[in-house]
């Protein structure tokens, strides 16, 4: 995550002045954008992260920081999705849904998880 | 080779018929009726044997616990030879619904068992349906002995359909991805070449042989005189040039970071336990592949799986000793991705650092198919089957060692157990996050498996890179039979039939075989599940009921999106509902006790207890499980 933050961050500027006409995000248009556009394919419908993509749930970015990521990501990682595909409210409305996961249990509450089998 | 009895008889027969059936279908039996001398000489066998007998005779001296087929005329002879000559014991007849199960079966089995299992298959339609799966088994470099029927001699040929089903050369179809074939003309030939055959397919690099067992071989009475079974002795597996091995180990004990990346390396247990001790003697991480079961998964010197194990991180080390390495050049290289265009390639080893190889599939290179992979720019490359040559670099490791060198490689284990100890709680807290989920999440799922089998002797026979590998970050994996890796050459329709050919080995030995089963892999031949069922195959079949062809979804997202073109149709051609499959009802209509769809993660653990307590009474089980894409 360290390294994204690193990669996006010439782009917050540009994100930000976009990003000022945008609502506050609406968490149930942003599971239903989540769900059509096929975000949950590589992240999860819950945003737990998996093999094609990292966890987006709590994630430690900003909206702006977010925004820009999508728009511009690192090589390598997901295709850039540009504003005909999802605007800016609609990123604004994803993030609001990821941020709206409840935290994950921990291990220490999950006695299947809490053992020393290995 | 023995001739028709009566060519002319037969043949007039053969016309007066065609003719009777143009014009009117009862007359060749009306002419016969009235004038019997015009009739075929028919010969009835009495006590002679046939020359599928001496075949069976031939086979049986190889030891294969099972034959398995869908039927076919261009072997009938042989097949019944099977079951009343030979008694249907070693081999055993399985009844299989399409040949392409019948050969994944036989893949499954042997990576289990050890050795080949037999296959029979018409030369023509029956090959084309199962030469998928035999390539994924040459890929997968995996023994399967292949037996086809065929009709070589056009006078035995009888109606259209003996026609369309006959070859002059049976194995060209799929010569580019077997190790050997011959098509004896022959018994004596048959007899030697069935041997050679064996030999050819268990010597390392492992890989499928075809036997052709002509027509009329096998239908005619046996004449040759004097036959006999050339005994089978099997070759030593080739090991790697002393020399070479010295100057492996030289590096590897001079290293202050060595990896150990492990393909297909251990054939055996005791493959796994050499592993061990290279790994413990070095002090060296191992980056397990996951393409067989290699290295213990609890050890401590087992590097971080990731979610990936095939593209390990290799980065950190300054020397990379690769043992029957799956595209080494992959392993040590980043290509331009997807989401960019152009092909740019780098290193992702640091500068310097030394690359060796060992691995025994140099000896079978062939130049269509490419799973050779890209050119290795090694630094020793040794020619030479792992398994086999790791005692001697283990004992030329050992003389090399100093007291100074000892005590850094006694620092570096604990560091690298240290960093263990570390991925593997990052690995269980990363498992909770979707815990609740509806879908269930893949980690939810493994882990509830886990917690139902950890205490059972257990054999997983399925590959968990579509499960993000949470059976690989979450279960203690340790014996060789635990994990068999995957297709080979990526053909999507292994699973299932791979799966209960390792059930099957398993089944003698009493082991709990889990499948955790793609639900676009069970799809291409459902009909294995009768299979299992007719022949008791016990096998815990849990769903990883995506609902799409996931990965190839995710393509045309990804394309979507990088030509700007809106991702809304990315489940065109790639998604697997409207209609939802119940895989359950598939399986019950199969003869599988099933349970399903699983929505709910908490109907989970009562399910898998219900499924473990039916496989254990023998039966096949289903759970059908819906969840999330990885």
């Amino acid at each position: 995550m360290m390294k994204t933050a690193i990669v996006i961050f010439p782009f917050l500027a540009i994100a930000a002045v976009t990003l000022s006409q945008t609502k506050p995000g609406d968490v149930a248009n942003g599971r239903r954008i989540f769900m059509r556009n096929g975000c949950y394919q590589c992240h999860g419908t819950v945003a737990q992260g998996g093999l094609a993509g990292p966890r987006l749930a709590q994630t430690k970015l900003t909206v702006a920081g977010f925004t820009a990521y999508v728009r511009n990501p690192a090589p390598g990682s997901m295709p850039p999705f540009r504003a005909k595909v999802m605007s800016d409210q609609e990123l604004a409305d994803v993030f609001a849904y990821v941020q709206s996961v409840p935290p994950p249990v921990a291990p220490a509450n999950i006695p299947i998880l809490n053992d020393d089998a290995r | 080779m023995s001739k028709p009895k009566t060519p002319n008889g037969r043949r007039n027969f053969l016309k007066g018929a065609a003719v009777g059936a143009a014009s009117f279908v009862a007359a060749p039996i009306v002419m016969a009726q009235q004038n019997p001398s015009s009739a075929p000489t028919v010969e009835v066998a009495g006590n002679e044997k046939p020359g599928s007998d001496f075949m069976v005779d031939v086979l049986k001296s190889l030891d294969m616990e099972y034959c398995a087929a869908n039927p076919g005329s261009s072997f009938r002879g042989l097949q019944e030879s099977f079951i009343n000559y030979g008694g249907n014991k070693s081999p055993e007849w399985l009844t299989c619904c399409h040949e392409e199960s019948s050969a994944a079966m036989a893949h499954g089995y042997a990576k289990i068992e050890g050795k080949p299992m037999m296959i029979m298959a018409h030369g023509t339609v029956g090959l084309q349906h199962a030469s998928m799966a035999i390539y994924n088994a040459y890929a997968d470099r995996v023994p399967m002995y292949i037996v086809l029927g065929n009709i070589l001699d056009v006078n035995y040929r009888r109606g259209n359909a003996e026609w369309v089903h006959s070859v002059q050369d049976a194995a060209s179809m799929v010569r580019d991805f077997i190790k050997w074939d011959d098509t004896p003309v022959t018994l004596g030939h048959f007899a030697e070449s069935a041997v050679r055959a064996y030999k050819i397919s268990m010597t390392p690099p492992y890989e499928p042989v075809i036997l052709v067992a002509d027509g009329t071989l096998q239908e005619e009475p046996v004449k040759e005189k004097n036959l006999r079974i050339p005994k089978l002795v099997m070759s030593a597996p080739p090991q790697g040039d002393s020399a070479a091995v010295v100057e492996a180990a030289r590096l590897l004990v001079a290293a202050e970071n060595p990896a150990i990346v492990a393909g297909r390396v251990a054939r055996t247990q005791k493959g796994i336990e050499l592993l061990v001790e290279l790994a413990e003697t070095l002090q060296a991480t191992v980056k397990d592949q996951r393409m067989r079961m290699n290295f213990p998964s609890a050890h401590p010197l087992y590097g971080d799986p990731g979610q990936l194990p095939q593209s390990p991180n290799l980065s950190d080390f300054d020397v990379i000793l690769g043992l029957e390495v799956q595209d080494f050049w992959g392993a040590t290289h980043r290509q331009t991705p997807l989401n960019r265009f152009g092909m740019e390639s780098t290193p992702t080893t640091r500068p310097g650092a030394k690359i060796i190889s060992i691995s025994a599939i140099e000896l079978n290179h062939k130049s269509n198919y490419q799973d050779f992979g890209r050119y290795v720019e090694a630094d020793l490359a040794i020619t030479g089957d792992a398994e086999a040559t790791l005692p001697a670099l283990i004992e030329a490791v050992r003389k090399q060692l100093t007291g100074d060198r000892r005590r850094v490689m006694q620092d570096r284990g604990a560091k690298i157990a240290e960093a263990g100890r570390k991925w593997r709680q990052q690995h269980r807290e990363t498992a909770g996050v979707g815990w609740d989920a509806s879908p269930i999440s893949t980690a939810r799922l493994s882990a509830e498996v886990w917690a139902q089998v950890r205490n059972e002797d257990w054999s997983l026979v399925s590959f968990d890179r579509m499960q993000s590998s949470w059976p690989t970050r979450l279960w203690n994996f340790s014996k060789n039979y635990q994990y068999i890796g995957a297709q080979g050459g990526a053909g999507i329709g292994y699973g299932l039939p791979a799966a209960i050919g390792a059930a099957l080995a398993n089944r003698k030995h009493g082991r709990l075989t889990i499948n955790i089963q793609n639900d676009g892999d069970l799809n291409y031949a459902p009909g294995v599940l009768w299979t299992a069922a007719h022949h008791k195959i016990p096998l815990l079949n849990i769903m990883h009921n995506n609902r799409a062809y996931h990965e190839e979804r995710m393509y045309i997202q990804m394309f979507a999106a990088k030509f700007n073109r809106g991702v809304e149709n990315g489940d065109i051609g790639t998604a697997l509902n409207n209609p939802d499959i119940n895989y359950a009802s598939i399986a019950k209509g199969y003869g599988l006790y099933a349970e399903g769809p699983i929505t709910d993660p908490t109907d989970l653990a009562p399910a898998i207890r219900r499924g473990i307590e039916r496989v254990k009474a023998g039966e096949p089980v289903l759970l059908d499980v819906v969840t999330q894409p990885r």
